[in-house]
Formats: C-alpha cells, sequence, structure tokens
C-alpha cells in the first residue's frame, strides 16, 4: 500500500490555493475522490506516463484528430489527452443538470419570442438592437414554427468553477457546438487504458449519446414521416472536426453528407445516392446559417444545397439546430440571460453567469476603463479564445491597445471579473500539476431535454494559462459523473 | 435503410483500386530486384518505367534511370501520383471520406500504414531492404483486403469495393503483360525467337503467378502459355479473364439485389469483354497482334470505369475531373 514513491506523487502535488477539482478547498478535502486519486497515486509517475503514452498513439492511429492546415501542408493534430480524469460529484452534478436544462428551455422560449411576438423586446427586458441588429439575427425565420418550439437543439453550455467551487456559466453555444465526439472517445480511451482506475467506481455511462441525439432527431422529423431519413451535413473531410461529424453519423448510424450530395426538388430535400435521388427528413448540419443555401443566404457557398431553405420554410425538412440561433449565444445577449430566465420562467438561474459588464452601456463602459487591469476584456463576435484581453495578465501597451479599440467601437465588447478558475491535477513531464480547466455540457432537446452526464473537460496544459481552447495548447480530460 | 450515397460509391470503389495498385506495385519492385538484376543489371529498372509508360515523368526530374532514383520515385516519391506512398494517400483519403461506413479496423490500418510509409526514409529503400520493404507493403494491402473481408459490412458499398479491386487487378495484368511482351519481341519478324526465360519467370511472378502456373504446366515455358495464361486461365484469380468473371458477377448482382436500373452501360462492357475473352486462343491472339488485343481490353476496362461513373457514382462522362482530391480515374 504505501508505495513512497507514490506517495511522493500526491503529497507534492500543491493546487496553490485554487479550488482543485480533486481535492476541493484547502482544509475542507472531497471525500468523494479519494479512492480514484489513491489509486493514481499508488500506479505512480512512470506508469502513468507510460500509459498516457500508450493512449496517446492510441489517438493518432484511430485518426482522432483535427487538421491544422498551414500553406504547405496539413498535419493531423489530435487533441491531447490528460489521463488523470475529471470527477463530478451526483450533487453537484444535479446542480449543472438542472442549471443547464433551466437555461436551453429559456433559450429556445427567448428564440421563439424573438422571432414572433418580440414580447420581451416590448417590455425592454433585452435592448432591441441588441437582438434585431445582431449579425447573427436571421429575418428570415419570422413567423416559422420549429417542432416543439425548440430552436437549439444540441446546445453546449460552458462552465468554469470560481474560487470558491461555485459552478459559473461563461459562455453558450447554441449553433454547432463541438466537441461531443471527444468526450465518448476519451472514456473509452479510459475504459482501455485505465480498467483498474475505474473499477467499482460507479460512473455514469456516456456512450448512449449517439441513440439520445437521433431520438431527438427522429421527433422533429415532419409530420406524417414515420421513419424518417436523418442526415448529418458536413463541410466535408477538409473540415477541421471532420472527425466529430464522422463519429456522429455512426453513432447514429444515418448517413454523412456534404452540400453536393443534396438536392432540393419541389421544396423537398433528396439526397444523391446510387438508385438516384431519395428523400431527407432531418438535416443535423454542421455547417453555419450563411452557407446552408445559396439562394437564402450567403451566395458564393458551396457547402449547402440551393433551395434548402424553401423546403424548410414549408416545414418538408427539419433543422438542427434551427436557423438563427446565434442571437442567443452572443456574448452581449449573454448578460442577459439571468434577466431572460427570471422574464420567461420566473425562476432565479441555478447556474449563475460571470458578472458581465456590456460596454454598449455607459456604465458598463466607464466600469470597463476605470478597471481595465484587473478586467477580462471579450469581442463579442468572436469564438475560440481570440481577441480577449486579459487585463491582470497584460502588458501596459496591450492594456492601452485595448483601450483604443474599446473606444472606437465599445458596443463591440464585454468585460468580466477575472474568474480564479478552478483546477484538476494534470499529469506533466516531471509529476503531477494543477491546471486550470473548464466544462462543456451538452444538451440535448427534441420533445424533451436530455443531458449526456459530464461533459468535455477541457484543460489548460500550459501553467498558469487560463485558455483551454484547443486551438490555443488546451488538451481534454474524461470526466466521471460518479453515481 | 436508405440507398448508398453515390459518392461513398465512387470512395470505395476508388479506395480498393488504390490499395490493389500499390500492392501489384510493390510485386514489381520486388521481382525487378530479385530476379532480373544478375544479367541486365540497371536497365531492369527502365523497364518499370515503361510498365507504367512513365519515362517522360521521370526524365523531366531525374538525368539517369538509377536503381535508388527508380525505386524512390515508386515508393516514396510524393510528387509522383502513381508512387506507392501516392496510391496509399489516395486509399486512405478515401477512407476519410467513408469512415461513416467503413469498419474501424479497416481505418486504422490504414491510417497506420500511411503514417508507416511517410516515416520512411531514403535509406528504408537501400538495395539490402528493398524486398523487406516490398513484402512490408504487400502485406499490409494484403491485411487491408483481409480486414475488408472479415469486417466491411455487406451493403451497396462492398459490391462497389469487390469491382474496384477486380477492375485493378485486370488492368494490372494486362500491363505486365503487354510491356514485357514488347521487351521480349523487338520486331514482328521474332515473334517465336527464343526468350530470356527469366523474364518471363519473373513476369509470372510480377503477378505471383509462378507457382499456379507450374501446377498447371509441369514441364516447359512458353512465352504463349504464359501469356495465355495470365489472359485466360479461368481459376488464377489474377488473370483478367478470372478478374472479369468476378467483375461481372458483382455487378449483375448489385443490380439484382438492389433493384438498381443504372449499370446498363457497364453491364453490356463488361460482356462484351467476357466475349472476347472467352472465345479466345492465345495462338489467334498472338497472330492478330498481342499489343492490339491487351489495348482493345484496357480500352474495355475504362469504359465499364466510365459507365459505373456516370451511373452510379454521378460523374459526368470520361476523362471528366475527379470530385475532389480522393478520387481520381
Amino acid at each position: 500500500m504505501k508505495d513512497k514513491g507514490a506517495a511522493g506523487l500526491l503529497e507534492h502535488y500543491d493546487p496553490q490555493g485554487y479550488f482543485c477539482e480533486m481535492l476541493g478547498l484547502p482544509g475542507q478535502p472531497t471525500g468523494f475522490t479519494r479512492p480514484v486519486w489513491e489509486r493514481i497515486g499508488r500506479l505512480g509517475l512512470d506508469e502513468l506516463h507510460a500509459r498516457a503514452r500508450d493512449a496517446e498513439l492510441e489517438l493518432y492511429n484511430f485518426g482522432i484528430t483535427f487538421t491544422v492546415y498551414t500553406q504547405k501542408d496539413s498535419i493531423d493534430r489530435i487533441l491531447p489527452f490528460d489521463v488523470i480524469p475529471r470527477l463530478i460529484s451526483p450533487e453537484d452534478w444535479q446542480t449543472i443538470e438542472t442549471g443547464v436544462t433551466q437555461r436551453v428551455t429559456a433559450i429556445n422560449l427567448f428564440l421563439h419570442d424573438v422571432y414572433h411576438d418580440r414580447k420581451i423586446l416590448k417590455d425592454g427586458v433585452v435592448p432591441r438592437e441588441l437582438v434585431l441588429g445582431n449579425k447573427n439575427y436571421r429575418p428570415e425565420m419570422c413567423g416559422l414554427d420549429v417542432p416543439f418550439g425548440t430552436y437549439v437543439h444540441i446546445n453546449g453550455t460552458d462552465l468554469v468553477r470560481d474560487h470558491a467551487g461555485q459552478f459559473l456559466v461563461l459562455e453558450d453555444n447554441g449553433r454547432s457546438p463541438s466537441g461531443v465526439s471527444y468526450v465518448v472517445e476519451n472514456r473509452h480511451l479510459m475504459q482501455r487504458a485505465f480498467p483498474d482506475l475505474m473499477a467499482d467506481i460507479g460512473i455514469k455511462p456516456v456512450s448512449n449519446y449517439g441513440q439520445k441525439l437521433h431520438e431527438a432527431l427522429a421527433e422533429i422529423a415532419p409530420p406524417g414521416v414515420d421513419d424518417p431519413q436523418v442526415v448529418l451535413l458536413s463541410p466535408g473531410t477538409y473540415n477541421s472536426a471532420y472527425f466529430e461529424h464522422i463519429f456522429l453519423a455512426r453513432e447514429m448510424g444515418v448517413p454523412l453528407v456534404e452540400g453536393r450530395d443534396l438536392v432540393v426538388e419541389d421544396d423537398r430535400v433528396y439526397m444523391r445516392t446510387i438508385a438516384g435521388l431519395e428523400p431527407v427528413h432531418v438535416i443535423y448540419r454542421r455547417i453555419n446559417d450563411d452557407f446552408l443555401d445559396p439562394e437564402a443566404f450567403d451566395p458564393t457557398s458551396l457547402l449547402g444545397a440551393a433551395g434548402l431553405f424553401g423546403a424548410y420554410r414549408k416545414g418538408h425538412v427539419a433543422l438542427a439546430n434551427a436557423i438563427g440561433t446565434g442571437v442567443a449565444d452572443d456574448k452581449a445577449v449573454y448578460a442577459y440571460m439571468p434577466r431572460i430566465i427570471a422574464y420567461y420562467l420566473d425562476e432565479e438561474p441555478i447556474l449563475p453567469n460571470v458578472e458581465t459588464n456590456i460596454c454598449r452601456e455607459p456604465e458598463g463602459l466607464k466600469h470597463t476603463l476605470a478597471h481595465l487591469d484587473k478586467l477580462v476584456v471579450k469581442p463579442v463576435g468572436e469564438s475560440g479564445g481570440y481577441g480577449i484581453t486579459i487585463g491582470p495578465r497584460a502588458s501596459r501597451k496591450e492594456l492601452e491597445t485595448c483601450r483604443k479599440q474599446l473606444e472606437a467601437d465599445p458596443a463591440n465588447y464585454i468585460s468580466q471579473p477575472m474568474v480564479e478558475l478552478s483546477v484538476a491535477p494534470t499529469l506533466v513531464e516531471t509529476g503531477i500539476e494543477p491546471r486550470h480547466v473548464d466544462l462543456r455540457p451538452f444538451v440535448v432537446t427534441g420533445r424533451s431535454t436530455w443531458v449526456l452526464p459530464g461533459g468535455l473537460s477541457r484543460v489548460a496544459l500550459t501553467k498558469g494559462s487560463i485558455v483551454v481552447n484547443s486551438s490555443q495548447g488546451g488538451g481534454s480530460k474524461d470526466t466521471w459523473v460518479l453515481e | 435503410m436508405s440507398n448508398l450515397l453515390a459518392r461513398y460509391a465512387d470512395a470505395a470503389f476508388w479506395m480498393a483500386r488504390y490499395v490493389e495498385r500499390a500492392e501489384n506495385l510493390a510485386r514489381v519492385l520486388d521481382v525487378n530486384e530479385t530476379f532480373s538484376r544478375d544479367t541486365r543489371g540497371g536497365r531492369n529498372w527502365l523497364s518499370v518505367l515503361q510498365l507504367y509508360d512513365d519515362g517522360e515523368r521521370f526524365h523531366d526530374r531525374h538525368d539517369e534511370a538509377t536503381a535508388a532514383a527508380v525505386r524512390h520515385f515508386y515508393v516514396l516519391d510524393p510528387e509522383n501520383p502513381d508512387s506507392i506512398l501516392s496510391a496509399i494517400r489516395t486509399a486512405r483519403e478515401n477512407a476519410r471520406t467513408l469512415r461513416p461506413l467503413i469498419s474501424t479496423e479497416m481505418w486504422i490500418q490504414l491510417n497506420i500504414f500511411y503514417n508507416r510509409l511517410r516515416a520512411l526514409a531514403p535509406e528504408d529503400l537501400s538495395e539490402p531492404r528493398i524486398a523487406r520493404l516490398c513484402s512490408f507493403i504487400k502485406e499490409s494491402c494484403q491485411a487491408h483486403t483481409g480486414i475488408t473481408e472479415g469486417t466491411f459490412y455487406r451493403d451497396a458499398g462492398w459490391s462497389f469495393y469487390q469491382m474496384g479491386r477486380a477492375l485493378e487487378r485486370a488492368d494490372q495484368t494486362t500491363r505486365l503483360l503487354d510491356v514485357k511482351y514488347h521487351l521480349l519481341l523487338p520486331g514482328p519478324a521474332a515473334v517465336g525467337s527464343p526468350v530470356d526465360l527469366s523474364q518471363w519467370n519473373a513476369l509470372l511472378r510480377s503477378a505471383s503467378g509462378y507457382h499456379a502456373y507450374r501446377r498447371v504446366r509441369p514441364s516447359g515455358m512458353t512465352p504463349a502459355s504464359v501469356a495465355g495464361f495470365l489472359l485466360f486461365h479461368d481459376d488464377f484469380p489474377r488473370s483478367v479473364n478470372a478478374c472479369i468473371k468476378a467483375l461481372g458477377a458483382t455487378l449483375s448482382d448489385l443490380r439484382t439485389r438492389y433493384g438498381l436500373t443504372g449499370g446498363v452501360q457497364a453491364m453490356a462492357e463488361v460482356e462484351a469483354l467476357r466475349g472476347s475473352l472467352e472465345g479466345a486462343s492465345i495462338e489467334a491472339v498472338i497472330a492478330g497482334g498481342l499489343h492490339e488485343y491487351i489495348d482493345g481490353i484496357q480500352v474495355r476496362l475504362m469504359a465499364i470505369t466510365d459507365g459505373l461513373g456516370q451511373e452510379f457514382f454521378g460523374r459526368a462522362s470520361a476523362g471528366s475531373e475527379a470530385p475532389q482530391a480522393a478520387t481520381e480515374g
């Protein structure tokens, strides 16, 4: 039991005052993680490294990769995988599950309202121009009814945990959230590499995601279609998330199509097969609104199918997610989410927002400019962690640039206090060290809502970094929701 | 279950063809190295260039057909679309397109195979190592074929895969025969003159047919009988006749099973080709000109590919641009 080296491995781990996903707060250790933590200690550093290398090789051989394109070459990279799992207690999961369900429910009600009666705008709860002037607002959707009022069928809510362990919503992703394939593949990887770590722990399974997704998609098929043909629409093999598209198509047992496989005739969508054209009823599309239909949106798009929007308007085909959902996951609208939840559900948000200053409002701008060195400033239109200025870590010059940008176009920015993100023990060359993590649970909604237990835990592998995006040095961990 | 996407049928057909092509090329390089170098030395590497009609493309980039240069050109040259590396890259790209359809094992094997090829260094192609490398490539291609046989769901995709493989095999066998025939018979008057038996020996081995031929013909070896064996023999899996029979059976079964109305043109071409193979004797073929006869077969093979392309894959017409890099004619 008392392996000297192993004991040292855990003893040297120091969360440096941050809330730790494995150890909780200093002086208040969390009990539920103890069996796993002790087993990790017993494995020892060499064994952990050996298994991590095997796992990495397996990811590469499986082709669980995203593609990075340079001018000359394309490189398949794996999303770095950390073998030490991130654990979630049953109680915390209860909070997350009800919290993200509440949030998605409110978002769907908001979208229906925005594209119909606009009561929330008339009542002045959300500024009219914030919605109607948003570049993701789609006037084409006005008055169109979608099955069960569900616009966001697949949602990814980015959560972080602060210094006290409180879960906060950092961002909503209601367009085409990605990453769920890693959740399932990470679990499979752990099952192969660490059966001894998982034995008798009682972890909620994640492998039925494809079936749950297919069920929800079948529910939104046009009325009268008994056995709907669901397809996944991908931009193609060169898309960096192609692996995930393959994964989802396989797990659902549906064809992965590209725009050139689809034809629209008389407002009905078909796919080209070896036997000619066959009808398509539901499209899980992994391409943006702009590219869906060159006749309705971006005329230069080669990724979609001409006439698709017409078929959609007539109700002959269902799209997941619906068109125009980007107006709800915008970083500026995010600031209003607590009020949106209260407006439609008459409830307090179960998962609070990170406190947010809206720079389009004079007060928000003034506060932001006065506390620039203490705040995180984010452009509202960017994703992937780009364009962010982290005040406490920025140079004088960077702060000055940020100030100029804010003054030139305040409406393009929000600011938030710097959240001391929680950490999780992570395997590095010399041992186990704390690294900051976030969590993206995936929420699937057709007639009703289902939440995949766990989600994608992203980890900022660079020491001290709080940017978890895969494009900027992030990796992932398996996420265990305990039973 | 819905019918197979046309694009998937296309990719399955070409994935099979490219793996088959790489396997044949590895065998040719191996045989050339092992059985032909003693008497002819470097000149024999020229014959490989002739086999694939690559003389011009090769000489654009190299001054001399040294053994090392030719080996590199055919194994690792990423700029040569017919190198083994390029063929497996294309096969892998098709497999990537097909990943929603094919087994994970098929994908992993091709992915690892390609990554290993990419990691090869020039010294892995050196003379002492080339035989081992060729074995690795052949075995990897055969592993692909075996995994596919054992794991590929038997839908229409499997039929297109089999047709691709049969067609490529037939094509490769005709190429082998055509170039050797020219080499060995420099002028019309030389038909029937004494020949270098080791060349025919190498030819049979390049088609993995040496032992089968020996069983059929325990004594003696004549150019005509070798050519006849590779063209017409019913039971040798790489003979043109056996490949075309298999292709015809698969196509006919596919059309019946899925009630497909397409494939008429390809079926007609297959029937015509089968007719010309079944009725023929090698003596008559040689008298009429083997090269012309083989040319005729190759034209029909292209017409079959074209017919499948137009009626099943949604390609425009003969010689049209491939829809993407993953599939090329």
